[in-house]
Formats: structure tokens, sequence, C-alpha cells
């Protein structure tokens, strides 16, 4: 046998594991009894925060990345990805979670940034990120700096999905415009997107994001999970819409049934029957609004 | 091998989570093979043979479950149909697993095996390699719209979160090996694994050539199914224009394209 080179956390490596959990559903866990009722449900991993977004809107504060101890309980009580969220620009809370061994880290606006101006650069690192984005401009400025995977922002803690439908809409639209254009008016075009040209052009051979691309922000119910799916989404996170409802475990169940089985729609009545009260919405017109994906672009 | 004489074959990818559409992009650049999404029973009983994907082995196992498709998959295996499972695929298949969540999952068996899950650790120990390419791959030739493999007497492997087989039966016939490291050898106190196994109709893979360029695997499952078809023509379940047609576009009908493969020295 000959001996084996192996090449450790290569971008094939990190974008992989990104398309093992296509077609699943990423919940947000604060502890690890939380966690273990995600995987029963059959979450494909689980987001370790300090807490859900609902709450960090509600209490305020500045919100960070979860007690080091919580990640390893966590960790303990899964066998599935367990993912973390370190602040934006935080490069120190994400190399306290590579140490932990989290398996994706989450440069995430919903805890509250740490550099307002620059986020990590995520290639000095072996695990994998996750980033948000609200349009392609932001998606291909986060891959440049090592994202292996892209969500859309939405609003988190709103349980209102109507944030997460626009950039998605943002992104795919965009696309497609690059689709149409000649190959001379990429440079303006990636000017105006604020991107790197290289990555604006292999997009646009590509058509589609050259990572995996989730949804999040906003997801409460099995139809939006199934919406977000239909419009071209690779899988959901889902946040405070679980653990903030009525019954957790019925609806975790529901919403990952309803991923696998977005284009079927007498499934997703099946599904969509008595899962109780779900997560209270907010409006994101109203006057006072916190816009958390609004903190980075 | 003679392409034009080769039988027209239904292979099936288990589309319940995971990467199913590496798998059905793969089976699409071969000739004379026709591929489709599994999702219910009435689809896998269209098919001549089974890919379970790489994706979380608990999700999908779960899923499966939630419909009734543990006993249909337990018996599309267990009459002689080929089923071949990647990385999460190895776990189902496995008689025996280690590393389960709490309450062990439903499992499909029919592999003499004992596989670890994670065997290498978390995401930041998953790697990339090139293993020796065994007999029967290096043996098939891919044409057509097939890329030729970077070298014919290796192939290139990602392990992702990837499982091991610990121990492997007296019919398991074990098709790639993976020497461990040094450090990686004294943790496990043994100095390799096996990562490709194969038992009659069943093979299993602990990485994943459908993230790769070389189709040569998918090649190999193909012939197993062409040659488990001349065995048993009398057995096909389906007549020539039945295979169901995957549900690929509804709603707005705008779902992207799937990602390209991503090379080993590729980075943004």
């Amino acid at each position: 046998m000959a001996t084996n080179q192996a090449q450790k956390s290569t971008f094939a490596v990190k974008v992989g594991l990104a398309q093992m959990l296509k077609g699943g559903v990423i919940m947000d866990v604060t502890t690890a009894d939380e966690a273990r009722i995600a995987e029963e449900a059959g979450a494909v991993a689980v987001m370790a925060l300090e807490r859900v977004p609902a709450d960090i809107r509600k209490d305020g504060g500045v919100a960070r990345m979860s007690d080091a101890g919580i990640i390893r309980e966590i960790k303990e009580a899964v066998t599935i990805p367990v993912m973390a969220k370190a602040r934006i620009g935080h490069f120190v809370e994400a190399q306290i979670l590579e140490a932990l061994d989290v398996d994706y880290v989450d440069e995430s606006e919903v805890l509250t940034p740490a550099d307002d101006v620059h986020h990590i650069n995520k290639h000095n690192f072996k695990v994998p990120f996750v980033c948000g984005c609200r349009d392609l401009g932001e998606a291909l400025r986060r891959i440049a700096e090592g994202a292996a995977m892209i969500r859309t922002k939405g609003e988190a803690g709103t349980g209102n999905v109507v944030e997460a439908v626009r950039h998605c809409r943002a992104v795919q639209g965009a696309i497609r415009t690059l689709q149409t254009m000649d190959d001379d008016e990429v440079y303006v075009f990636a000017k105006e997107l604020r991107a790197p040209v290289e990555l604006v052009r292999q997009t646009k051979t590509l058509g589609r994001l050259p990572v995996v691309n989730f949804a999040a922000g906003g997801v409460a119910t099995p139809a939006d999970a199934a919406l977000m799916m239909q419009m071209g989404m690779d899988g959901v996170f889902v946040g405070s819409g679980i653990f903030k409802s009525g019954d957790p475990a019925a609806r975790a169940r529901a919403i990952v049934q309803a991923v696998t089985h977005y284009n079927d729609p007498k499934i997703l009545a099946e599904v969509s029957c008595g899962l109780g009260e779900p997560m209270v919405g907010i409006d994101c017109r109203d006057k006072n609004f916190n816009s958390y994906a609004a903190r980075s672009e | 091998m003679a392409e034009r004489d080769a039988a027209e074959v239904c292979i099936g990818v288990l589309a319940l989570q995971g990467a199913f559409r590496e798998h059905l992009a793969c089976l699409r650049k071969l000739p004379r093979v026709h591929a489709v999404e599994v999702r219910t029973k009435e689809q896998l009983a269209g098919v001549d043979g089974l890919i379970i994907p790489g994706g979380e082995s608990t999700t999908m196992a779960l899923i499966a479950e939630r419909w009734g498709l543990i006993p249909e998959l337990r018996s599309f295996a267990a009459g002689g149909s080929p089923v071949w499972g990647t990385c999460a695929g190895l776990i189902f298949l496995a008689d025996r697993a280690t590393g389960q969540k709490e309450g062990g999952q439903a499992l499909l068996g029919g592999l003499d095996c004992l596989v670890q899950r994670n065997f290498f650790g978390a995401q930041v120990d998953s790697f990339e390699t090139q293993l020796p390419a065994p007999e029967p791959l290096s043996a098939l030739r891919v044409s057509g719209a097939a890329a030729p493999a970077p070298g014919a007497d290796s192939f290139r492997a990602l392990f992702i979160r990837a499982p091991a087989v610990l121990e492997a039966g007296a019919s398991v016939e074990v098709l790639a090996e993976y020497r461990l490291s040094p450090t990686e050898a004294e943790a496990q106190g043994r100095q390799s694994v096996a990562v490709a196994v194969r038992s009659k109709q069943l093979l299993a893979t602990a990485f994943h050539p459908e993230l790769t360029d070389d189709l040569r695997w998918h090649l190999l499952f193909v012939e197993m199914v062409r040659e488990r078809l001349r065995g048993s023509s009398s057995l096909r379940k389906r007549g020539p224009d039945s295979a169901p047609a995957a549900p690929e576009r509804a709603g707005s009908g705008t779902r992207p394209a799937d990602l390209p493969v991503v090379g080993p020295s590729d980075a943004y």
C-alpha cells in the first residue's frame, strides 16, 4: 500500500461538509438538552449560541459566543455536526471555537459585532465558516474572505419570513441578471457588487453561488421551510422558530420532513397538522424595528 | 467494454437528505444510465439499483422511518438488488455500528461489518488524499462524456467526518484501505482501516467519489447492476417506460444549477 499524503482542511473538504448538510435543517440550540431534542427530530446539525435570537431581541445587551463549557456539553450530547456562532470580526472567538473542535463556525450578525468594519480572515482557519448575506455582492465578499458556506440573512428572531425571501430573491435575481450579461460588462457589474471580478465571473459560469447556500432568519413553519427550498435554497437554518414554539419536538420534526418533501403539497399538508402555537412574529416594518441583517455588509 | 451492447439501467439515489444531486450528476455522465431521485416506496420499486448518499445518517434514518421506507429498503437489498452506500450510506448498510446517537438508529444492515461513525474525528480532521485503485476499479475504462481519471492507478478520496470499517467478515471483499498516520495508529491501536468494501450486491465506501470528477466508482456500481440484470432478467420489476420521473421542477422553477467539483488545490 502506498503512503497516503492526507491534506486536511482543503477547501473541497470544507465545502464538502456543507454539501453533506444539503436538504437538511440546522437548528439553534442553547443547551445539551435542546441539542438532543434537535438530533432526535432529524436536524443535520445544531448551532450553539448563548441565547436564541428572539431572546436577544427581547433582552437586548451584547450577545456573544456561547460559553465554551456548554459547547463541550453539546458536542458530547450529540453525534451530528456542531456549529457555533462567533461575533463578526472576533477572530479570537473563532480561534476558541476551532480549539473546541466545532465542525463549522457561523460568523453571525445575530451576535453583537466585535468589528463593525472588518470580517474575520477565514483563510487563516482549519475550521470552515458559514456567513450571512443580503445580496450577491455581500455573499461573494464573504467567499473571498474564505467562507465555505453562505446563508441568506433574513431577520433572525422575528418569526417573519419576509426578509429571508427578500434576500434569497436578491441573490438569485442578481445571478440571473449576471447570466444575461456580455462578458465585457462583468467588470463594471463586479464594481457595483463590490466583489472580486474572478468570483463574479465564476458565478456567471455556474449560474449559482460557488458554495452551498442555506436560508435563514425568520423560518417558523414547515411551509416557510418548503418555501425557501422551492425558491432554490440548499437547506434551512431554524433559530427561535423551534424552541420558542409551543411544541418544539413536534415542530422540529415537521420542519425536517417539509425540507425533504418540499415539492409535495400533500405531504406538507400532513406534516403541518397539530403543531401547537408557532413563535410570536414581529413586523419588520415597525418604526422601532432593529435590523440585525443591516449590521454588516 | 462494448458500451453499445451495455444494458440500459435505472439507478435511484435516495433523496431524503444529503449529497444526492452530486451522485445524480455523476450517473448522468455515464452512457445508458437513467438516474432518478428516490423518496417513496413507489419510486424505489422502479429502480434496478440504489445509491444511499452521504449526509447525516441519523437524519436519513429518521425520515426513512417516518414514511415506512426502512422495511422497503431492507427487502430491496435482501431481494438481491445492488445498493451502494457512501459515507452515511456505509453506516446504513453495516450490520454493526459504533458511535451511534443515544438510543441507536434504524439501519438496513446486510454488510457483515463493524463500522465506527466519525472514526477520523471532527471536521477539522476531515481530509483528502490519493488512494491506490483496487483491481476492479483500475480495470474499468470510462469513455463518452466522462472525464478521464487523473491517474489510473490511484483515485482521489475525500473523507468528511467519515466512518471507517473496523472489522469485515469473511464474505466481505476489502477494496481499499487507509493507512493511519503514526499518531492515529497509536491512538487506535492499529495500522490501517478498510474504507471501501464489497459483498455480493452491496458496495460501500467511507469516502465521496461523487465529489470528484473520477467516475470509475459509479461505473463499477453500474456494472454490478448490469451483472445482476443479466443474471435475473425475469426478476426485473419494471417495464421500459415505467421509470418514475423525478419531481425536480415545481414552484417558481428557479432551483439553480449544482455545485461544480472543487479541485484539490482550489480556493476562492
